[in-house]
């Protein structure tokens, strides 16, 4: 009686799974890598809630992608690099895209993807070189990267010194990672060229304590300083240069040290603090009011709602708009709904996000425009100064949106996804 | 007085400074270990555990209110607006009161006289269930910590210093952040409340008696389990104070129970068993680190030497004097 209470049982579960899975292929499936637990989790909860929310939006509101569900699997990945992998390697069956959201876990994923046949789509972070389409087929890191980050900063700070900036001195303040070394050597390029001293001060994870880089800083006494941080490292150093009175329109962080997290706990000693971004805060834009009409007022919204509108919440909604605006490109390319993961790639190859593209989104005025190609996967390089006001508790955008030194940043790119190719053999397409 | 030496000392003050930080953390380990013979993993993840409700209570913040509104659709996030600093630490001291008992009903109690690397075990357990329970609890947002210390650069400092440099050199004048004076005196008041209280009280004595030797004082009538609960009461509310001088520092995060790694070389330095010990450990490794950071750590190419640079302080002195500056001398008599 048992064995057969147990063959029917098994049986039952077969067909369910098979069912299961027959539904996964005909859906769309952007697997999400997260993390929403650990030392991270401040950054990484508002991020994963844009995406999840602009899923559910598009889900509810356009019935999918082309008439295809987007299914969006969590795997929480605690930022840190191997479980990253293990994320990937339990998702990467029929997966559309993978998002990594660590640079560390980005450069493990982009050998495998490229064997693999997968999609990574590194938004504004991860291996910068990755840029080149003609090397990185399957990587894409648009709409700016770091070494535009780094040169962008320079940009302003030579804007604010009436364009000479020679004997000046400069820090970056880092985070001791494959993310926070990525401008280095960017910054060692600008520095030989407009003649500006540079400062490294690299900070352990996870940047709780942080006296000794201060310390320097008061010693060094740099005209500015740049930061690539993340967690609770942007914290600590923006209230460690506000109690050594450094002054805070000096001191600019790149994009992902640039929320509002990073500031509050400073209070007022932030006030005047800078950062770069690539995407506006608040909720004044068509697809807040959708996400609003048909997620949040249906109880659907992820986690409690709290992240609506914030820095990071809002570069979710990007990054989750531009994956699937790749989608449905590849859906007109290719002539049907029921995309391969290859079809995808092509897709995120030909994405046009033109200001119109971007209107008719809900997204006007959010972002600047770009396009990918088969030869640029890094977008347009554009990225513009926020300054945080701490009387108002808001960013402000005090710069229209910029390049940066595009003769320094395309020459380094060329140089390294060269060396690249050359290790890894690879040819270089788009001929 | 030469500018660098101005700076060195400044660098030895600091350093002081951030040690007596480390020692708020290694408190809390000594005491329990002190007691109880339990190496507290779960130290870090108590201090944060007590910031998270600290500021929850000031802030009026619902706990639990995510699974709440999860599992009844309803809507609650805060049922008032703010609490005076004074009640939100007594309810917090109370909280980790509570907490201490909790653990002594749910886990020590039935681990009395297991082996003490099962009790270690234990506390990893606790560690990360306790982290999970604040998350669900306060949720794992960035708070902002404020109970009224004051926090930046010494101006009394900086100006009663400017004037040792030479005459027309450009110095700004020491720089000492007002907090960690403050963490400076909370700690001393801290020790010399807990030796009064060991030395002078009959409840100090009978925790001096389990620490000697347990069966022993069981043979005299005192109750191991009221101890016990009493102690990591005790390091509950130090670790109450260690979270709110690191949370008021960075904001109350996830990351503050890894303020716990900081603690270990110290309690290697100062011994597992003596509160002068991590009073001193931590001044060492402070000082020390900091050191090794402005003034070696350049000639490594990759720099941030100062996480390990304490460890192998720690190491070194191992090597020496393998029971701490101050701890028990291990002696094996056959």
């Amino acid at each position: 009686m048992r064995i057969k209470q147990l063959l029917i049982g098994m049986t039952a579960s077969v067909i369910a799974v098979s069912s299961y899975v027959e539904m996964a292929i005909a859906d769309l499936k952007f697997p999400m890598l997260v993390y929403r637990t650990g030392a991270y989790a401040p950054n990484g909860i508002p991020n994963a809630d844009g995406f999840v929310d602009y899923y559910k939006m598009i889900n509810a509101r356009d019935g999918g992608i082309g008439g295809e569900k987007i299914l969006h699997p969590e795997c929480e990945t605690g930022y840190k690099t191997q479980v990253g992998v293990e994320c990937y390697e339990k998702n990467k069956k029929d997966a559309m895209v993978f998002q990594p959201m660590s640079t560390g876990i980005t450069y493990q994923l982009i050998p495998k993807a490229t064997a693999d046949g997968v999609t990574v789509y590194s938004t504004g972070y991860g291996r910068t070189s990755a840029a080149n389409g003609k090397v990185f087929k399957w990587i894409f890191n648009a709409p700016v990267t770091y070494w535009d980050g780094a040169s962008i900063a320079v940009r302003h700070i030579l804007k604010n010194n009436l364009g000479n900036i020679k004997g000046k001195k400069i820090a970056l303040v880092y985070h001791n990672s494959a993310y926070g070394k990525e401008p280095i050597r960017t910054l060692q390029t600008l520095s030989k060229k407009h003649g500006f001293k540079l400062m490294l001060l690299p900070v352990d994870h996870p940047g709780q304590e942080q006296k000794a880089t201060w310390l320097k800083i008061r010693k060094g006494r740099p005209d500015n300083v740049l930061m690539w941080g993340w967690g609770v490292m942007n914290q600590v150093a923006i209230k460690s240069a506000a109690s050594i009175k450094f002054p805070m329109d000096k001191f600019i962080g790149i994009w992902w040290s640039g929320s509002e997290n990073d500031v509050l706990p400073a209070g007022q000693g932030a006030h005047g603090y800078k950062s770069l971004t690539f995407n506006a805060p608040g909720t004044n834009y068509q697809v807040h009011a959708d996400i609003k009409k048909y997620v949040h007022d249906k109880g659907e919204a992820s986690g409690d709602g709290s992240h609506f509108g914030t820095v990071l919440y809002n570069r979710g909604l990007f990054q989750a708009m531009v994956q699937v605006e790749a989608a449905t490109v590849a859906q007109k390319i290719h002539g049907t709904s029921k995309i391969t993961p290859a079809m995808y790639r092509d897709g995120m190859e030909n994405v046009n996000l033109s200001a119109k593209r971007l209107e008719e989104l809900g997204f006007k005025d959010f972002a600047p425009p770009f396009k990918n190609s088969c030869e640029n996967h890094g977008g347009s390089g554009l990225a513009a100064v926020q300054q945080w006001d701490a009387k108002t508790k808001k960013w402000n955008m005090i710069t229209e949106y910029m390049y940066g030194d595009s003769d320094v940043v395309q020459k380094l790119i060329a140089e390294d996804s060269a060396k690249y190719a050359t290790e890894q053999k690879i040819a270089e397409r788009c001929g | 007085m030469s500018i660098e030496l101005l700076n060195f000392i400044e660098t030895v003050l600091n350093g002081l400074m951030s040690g007596v930080m480390y020692s708020l953390v290694a408190l809390g380990f000594v005491l329990i270990f002190k007691a109880s013979g339990v190496f507290n993993f779960a130290q870090g993840v108590f201090a944060l555990f007590a910031a998270l409700t600290l500021v929850g209570y000031q802030t009026g913040q619902v706990p639990f209110a995510h699974l709440i509104n999860e599992l009844f659709g309803t809507n609650y996030h805060n049922w008032y607006a703010s609490m005076p600093n004074f009640f939100a630490i007594l309810l917090t001291m109370v909280t980790m009161i509570a907490l201490a008992w909790i653990i002594e009903r749910l886990v020590l109690k039935h681990l009395v006289n297991q082996d003490p690397i099962i009790l270690f075990m234990a506390t990893i357990g606790l560690a990360f269930a306790l982290e999970g329970v604040g998350d669900l609890m306060w949720g794992s947002d960035v708070k902002v910590l404020d109970v009224g210390i004051p926090s930046g650069g010494s101006i009394w400092l900086e100006e009663a210093t400017i004037g040792l440099a030479a005459e027309g050199s450009d110095y700004y004048g020491m720089y000492v952040d007002v907090l960690n004076i403050w963490a400076t005196v909370i700690a001393v008041i801290l020790v010399v409340s807990l030796a009064l209280f060991s030395q002078y009280t009959k409840t100090g004595r009978a925790l001096r008696a389990v620490a000697d030797d347990h069966q022993a004082a069981l043979s005299v009538g005192i109750s191991l389990r009221s101890i016990w609960i009493l102690v990591w009461a005790i390091s509950g509310f130090i670790a109450m104070v260690a979270g709110i001088m690191w949370g008021t520092e960075s904001g109350v995060q996830f990351s503050l129970s890894l303020i716990a790694l900081k603690a270990l070389p110290v309690l290697i330095l100062g011994g597992f068993t003596s509160i002068p010990g991590a009073i001193i450990g931590g001044l060492m490794i402070g000082v020390g680190e900091k050191l090794a950071e402005i003034y070696i750590g350049g000639y490594f190419e990759t720099g941030a030497i100062e996480n390990w640079f304490a460890y192998v302080m720690a190491l070194v002195f191992l090597l020496f004097r393998p029971q701490g500056l101050f701890g028990d001398k291990i002696i094996e008599r056959v």
